[in-house]
């Protein structure tokens, strides 16, 4: 590991450093720090910042960015109103990972692209311009929409696939811009001519807080394949709401992980189910208007069929449908 | 940089640079070397201890954050001649070969023990709002963060479960 000056935040100015990096659980940037992918000479511990509440209010609930995995899947809140959050964390990582990986640090934690954990190869995301072998290489892992020609990278998380289906907005104190509320597919960028730029966070950006609307109506499930059972990143991943009234599907929110350089959320796809009586052949077309553009680069090819079954075992189980 | 841990119930000191882990400061500063390193990266459980009472992975750890922290490892459990409940059904269950896994297993268990008493569910919990049961699924799946490379998992399962009581777990146990 390079060496770092060390700084302990006393306040929300103090996090706001922009020749600092931030550290909260640190499960995350040690690990990448030890490999030198990540060599930030300043650090800036948060935790010991008030941001590790839960709060309620009628309309939301307020996830401040310290609430470890660990407590916020244990929340009586999130396991009776938001379960697809509480089974996305549980899914997630280990026991004793998640008793100190954070809300915020869970969201921004990078790619597990082989390459760039190899420090001795070529990848666009840790060395811009360098190339990306993963293309042409090991890609098992990677992603089969929202590419481009210069990174197939995944986003790892499972808790944000849940939060993307839960359209939470996540509370930014920016030195620049003030405090902001962004939706992933607003905080997220996707890899374009730049994959080293993951957000539109800037240095010095803090996240605070993630905060999730009103319950939705209906069922809700997280479905992870990966391959051992337990304490591995998924391959494919569904985080899926959907309610059904009178035998029509009437709202349907589907959020996809293992697939994409974010995690994974088209309209299209629920605006094929909504109206409609579910059934196996609702379910394909849900599934052909997800995948039409997705494109495999060999190792990976089997994501496509998967993420078609995965999504169909999601809406059977929800809606009640048997296959 | 000068901080404070609490390590097994006794203050030390300790003068390190912030590159240090928790890990390394038990090992190489505190003379404590019953938490083991395998991977060094969040991937084995061979370094788990209880921060505040909870498990953790020391490995990714950097102990100057830890300032203040209460640390308990494997150490802080038993002796050779006063074995903890636990440590004694590792004994007694063949729960280890070579025994690298080993205290990182202990420490992982107790502070799975607590997240039971807690009633947190788990992947495999089929209710989330019930009770856990303490069942040997539950178990398996809340100890997948400790890897043993010897597959000694029969006999670490059986510890577990034995010595669930006298370590002070209050759920219930699964139905035979
Ligand atoms: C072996 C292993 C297996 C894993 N398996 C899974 C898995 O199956 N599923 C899964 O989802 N995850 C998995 N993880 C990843 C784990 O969930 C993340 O490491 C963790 O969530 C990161 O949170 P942290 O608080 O430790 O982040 P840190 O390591 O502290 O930080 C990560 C990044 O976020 C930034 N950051 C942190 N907090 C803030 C903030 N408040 N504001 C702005 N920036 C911030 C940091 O600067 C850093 O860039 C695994 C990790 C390991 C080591
Ligand atoms: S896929 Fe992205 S992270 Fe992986 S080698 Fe290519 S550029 Fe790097
Ligand atoms: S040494 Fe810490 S998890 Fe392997
Ligand atoms: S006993 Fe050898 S690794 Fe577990």
């Amino acid at each position: 590991m390079k060496s770092f000056d060390y700084v302990r935040a006393s306040g929300i100015a103090d996090a706001q450093d922009t020749a600092g990096r931030i550290i909260a659980g640190g499960t995350n940037l040690i690990d990448l720090m030890k490999h030198q992918i990540e060599t930030p000479p300043k650090l800036v511990d948060v935790t010991r910042l008030e941001m590790t509440e839960i709060e309620q209010s009628a309309h939301s609930l307020r996830i401040g960015a310290l609430v470890t995995n660990s407590d916020l899947a244990a929340h009586d809140t999130v396991r009776r109103d938001y379960p697809v959050l509480s089974r996305a964390l549980l899914a997630g990582a280990s026991g004793q990972l998640r008793n100190k990986a954070t809300t915020g640090g869970n969201l921004l934690q990078r790619t597990r692209c082989p390459y760039f954990y190899d420090t001795t190869q070529p990848c666009n995301k840790r060395a811009p311009g360098s190339g990306c072998p993963a293309k042409e290489g090991i890609n098992r892992i990677l992603a089969v929409l929202g590419t481009s020609p210069n990174c197939i990278a995944t986003h790892p998380s499972d808790m944000a696939v849940a939060m993307r289906a839960l359209d939470a907005r996540v509370e930014i104190e920016s030195p620049n811009r003030g405090t902001e509320m962004l939706t992933l597919d607003e905080m997220y960028v996707l890899p374009g001519d730049d994959p080293s730029k993951e957000t539109v966070l800037e240095a010095g950006d803090l996240i605070t807080a993630v905060h999730l609307p009103q319950p939705p109506k209906g069922k809700q499930t997280y479905r992870k394949v990966r391959d051992r059972s337990s304490y591995a990143f998924a391959l494919v991943s569904v985080a899926g709401i959907v309610d059904v009234e009178d035998g029509k599907i009437t709202e349907a929110a589907l959020a996809f992980g293992g697939l994409a350089p974010r995690p994974w959320r088209d309209g299209a796809v629920e605006d094929v189910l909504v109206g409609e009586a579910p059934s196996d052949a609702l379910f394909d077309k849900a599934a052909d208007v997800l995948l039409q553009d997705a494109q495999g680069f060999g190792e990976n090819d089997f994501k496509i069929p998967l993420a078609r079954r995965t999504l169909k075992a999601v809406l059977a189980e929800l809606t009640g449908v048997t296959q | 940089m000068q901080i404070t841990l609490t390590v097994n119930g006794a203050a030390r000191e300790v003068d390190i640079d912030p590159r240090t882990t928790l890990l390394d400061v038990m090992r190489h500063h505190l003379d404590l070397t019953g938490s083991k390193k395998g991977c060094d990266h969040g991937q084995c459980g061979a370094c788990t201890m209880l921060v505040n009472g909870r498990r953790i992975n020391g490995c990714l750890s950097l102990a100057v954050m830890h300032d203040g922290d209460e640390i308990t490892t494997i150490e802080g459990l038993g002796d050779p001649g006063n074995l903890s409940p636990l440590q004694a059904a590792f004994v007694r269950n063949d729960g280890y070969q070579c025994g690298y896994c080993t205290p990182g297993q202990i420490m992982s268990a107790k502070g799975m023990y607590d997240e039971f008493n807690k009633g947190w569910p788990s992947h495999v919990s089929d209710d989330l709002t019930a009770e856990p049961n303490f069942s040997t699924a539950e178990i398996k799946e809340r100890m997948s963060g400790n890897l043993c490379r010897c597959s000694a998992y029969p006999g670490i399962c059986k510890a577990i479960e034995e010595s669930a009581e006298e370590e002070g777990l209050t759920t219930r146990k699964a139905a035979e």
